[in-house]
């Protein structure tokens, strides 16, 4: 924004007023703030997994032989290792890493939103935005069917006593492992999830805005950069819950 | 709909080499994903498997970043009131995690 790139002048400080000293809008400087306070909450709760994980055992058999345990904290490969419309076929991790490309490539088209609306191009910002809504929804929809297989479990279950088993995952009990590994899967892809479909709100509200020529009529796009902003942050996010979640 | 106050917008034509950039992030985001499922496959589990991990996300989490949100463009000022926090939670992630592995021990 040219705006805020104002010169400052001679024998004055940037911090003496008149000019932003960060270069950039009020909005968009409240947007990486609120930003950065929304990451202390996911680190909050990536810490706080990362402490009770690795105050668990961890299992060092080989992968070949894993059987689920209450003893020791599950592999991810073998938890999460189905994908919909094929029962019984092991894909480890082919559908998350699905749900992966997919948030990657919202983001991409969120990016390519953005520098649409530096050029004022309206027809463009209205075309990505809607790739970027669709992704959106996609990865909701992937998730609620990652959340139903998780809950409901495999054939295989968990004996909780003399003759009884539990199958899939509550906060409770957890045929999978631990009943921790289940609440911080519930919790912290659960936030995410919220923020995933937050996102998508307001990315239908900046649509509505641009085919209404709301921006237009404002003479600049700031908006789809600010809420931009907090697309790539939900994408970044992500990638931390897939490499501690699904990967170590 | 008053099409009068439209006429006032000039669209620029697409910056390509912009464009171009975007794309480019977008594979080597891909191709380090790719390559984090092959090692998931091929490497035993171990402190090396996740180091490697880790150091793949910040690469990843280095290019939404700076690219994607722009912040490597951004002011000296901003960019390190942004990183300097995150350098905290980092250390304080692996305290706690370093406190975890102790807890296991006595349990």
């Amino acid at each position: 924004m040219a705006s805020t790139s104002a010169t400052v002048a001679p024998g004055k400080s940037a911090w003496d007023g008149g000019v932003s000293p960060m270069g950039v809008s009020y909005g968009k400087l409240m947007m990486w703030f609120f930003l950065l306070s929304d990451a202390f909450t996911f680190s909050a709760l990536l810490i706080t997994y990362g402490l009770v994980r690795s105050s668990h055992h961890a299992y060092t058999g080989t992968v070949e032989a894993f059987k689920f345990s209450q003893n020791y904290w599950p592999i991810p490969e073998k938890v999460y290792s189905s994908i919909p419309f094929f029962h019984g076929l092991e894909a480890p991790l082919v559908f998350v890493g699905l749900m992966t490309f997919i948030l990657i490539m919202s983001s991409v088209t969120m990016v390519l939103a953005v520098e649409a609306g530096h050029r004022m191009d309206r027809p463009a910002v209205e075309k990505w935005m809607v790739w970027t809504i669709l992704g959106g929804i996609a990865f909701l929809g992937c998730q609620a069917w990652e959340w139903t297989h998780f809950i409901t479990g495999t054939e295989y279950g968990q004996s909780v006593a003399e003759g009884t088993k539990f199958f899939g995952a509550n906060l409770v009990h957890n045929q999978y492992g631990p009943p921790d590994f289940a609440d911080f899967f519930f919790f912290i892809t659960g936030f995410h999830g919220f923020h995933v479909f937050s996102g998508v709100c307001f990315n239908f509200l900046i649509y509505y805005n641009t085919v209404t020529g709301v921006y237009d009529r404002r003479g600049h796009y700031e908006m789809v950069e600010k809420v931009g902003l907090y697309w790539h942050f939900v994408d970044l996010v992500w990638v931390f819950v897939f490499t501690f979640f699904y990967l170590v | 709909m008053d099409h009068s106050e439209e006429t006032h917008v000039t669209v620029l034509p697409p910056n390509k080499e912009k464009i171009k950039k975007l794309w480019t992030v977008a594979g080597i985001l891909g191709v380090i994903t790719a390559f984090e499922f092959l090692i998931a496959f091929t490497m035993h589990h171990g402190p090396l498997k996740t180091t490697i991990f880790v150091g793949l996300t910040i690469v990843k989490a280095g290019y939404i970043v700076g690219e994607f949100m722009h912040l490597k463009y951004e002011t000296k000022v901003l960019f390190w009131s942004i990183l300097i926090p995150i350098i905290f939670i980092a250390w304080m992630l692996v305290a706690f995690v370093y406190e975890g592995m102790a807890i296991s021990l006595v349990r």
